[in-house]
């Protein structure tokens, strides 16, 4: 298993992180309208870092512990600055957060890509072909 | 899986908007309705917006939105001299709602336009998760 994991590389983590994004952009786009709601957003490499060094995970030291998954736990969040902050103290500016989920979007097609021909590689490999 | 949590919270945000569509409605319904007295006379309403949160810690993501309750516009009914309507009180005078249909009119625009950022994020996040459910073939 392990084996198959390394020869997934970064890819895994990096579809983890790209959807936990997901996530806190689609709840900016959601409170647009929301009074006193700061806009955040995940700094990414950092998250990555984490996940990748196993930071901020549960350590099982018995064998009857359980796995928790990798949840957002890892997650490095920070507040957008605005450039023009709205009367009513929201920062979300929709047009960015557009355009970052849109961007977020592609890169996770691109980490898709990346898996989808790792996969095809070792399911070729165990067919010997 | 993380990206199926964006459809409840677009989800939500689309409640929350349309909500707030349906209050402009009334609102505009409602814009030349005439009545006899100061607090008969209908004052427009608006939705307020807050967010839900899951937790009270500050790294866990935010969730969706939610509309916290409904209040009634300050503004004064306009007070119009109007002694031949029906409605008119003892002195002649009839108030008239304090909805400005321009204000309601552009409400409304961004209601719409937030409206369909969610529906796109959710049409964005459903072909991605398609995507990755055919992962392999």
């Amino acid at each position: 298993m392990q084996l198959i994991d390394r020869h997934l590389g970064i890819s895994p983590d990096a579809l983890n992180v790209r959807s936990q994004r997901f996530e806190l952009l689609s709840a900016n786009l959601a409170n647009a309208d929301t009074p006193g709601y700061k806009a955040r957003d995940i700094d990414f490499a950092a998250t990555l870092a984490r996940v990748r060094q196993g930071e901020g995970e549960m350590r099982t030291t018995h064998g009857s512990h359980m796995q928790a998954g990798s949840g957002p736990l890892h997650m490095q969040v920070k507040y957008r600055v605005p450039a023009q902050a709205s009367l009513d103290g929201n920062t979300v500016e929709t047009q960015q957060e557009h355009a970052a989920f849109m961007d977020n979007a592609i890169r996770y097609q691109a980490s898709l890509n990346f898996l989808d021909g790792r996969i095809k590689s070792i399911i070729s490999a165990l067919k010997m072909e | 899986m993380s990206l199926f949590n964006v459809f409840e919270i677009s989800g939500s945000a689309l409640s929350a908007q349309s909500m707030r569509l349906n209050a402009i409605a009334s609102n505009l319904a409602n814009a030349g309705v005439v009545s006899g007295s100061a607090e008969e006379a209908y004052r427009a309403r608006y939705p307020v917006f807050s967010t839900i949160y899951e937790s009270a810690r500050a790294e866990q993501p935010p969730g969706g939105v939610r509309v916290d309750g409904v209040y009634e516009s300050k503004v004064a009914p306009r007070k119009e001299y109007s002694p031949a309507n029906p409605m008119a009180d003892e002195e002649g005078y009839i108030y008239r709602s304090n909805v400005n249909s321009v204000e309601e009119m552009a409400n409304m625009i961004s209601a719409s336009r937030s409206y369909q950022s969610s529906v796109e994020a959710m049409n964005t996040t459903k072909q991605l998760i398609m995507r990755t459910l055919s992962l392999g073939k």
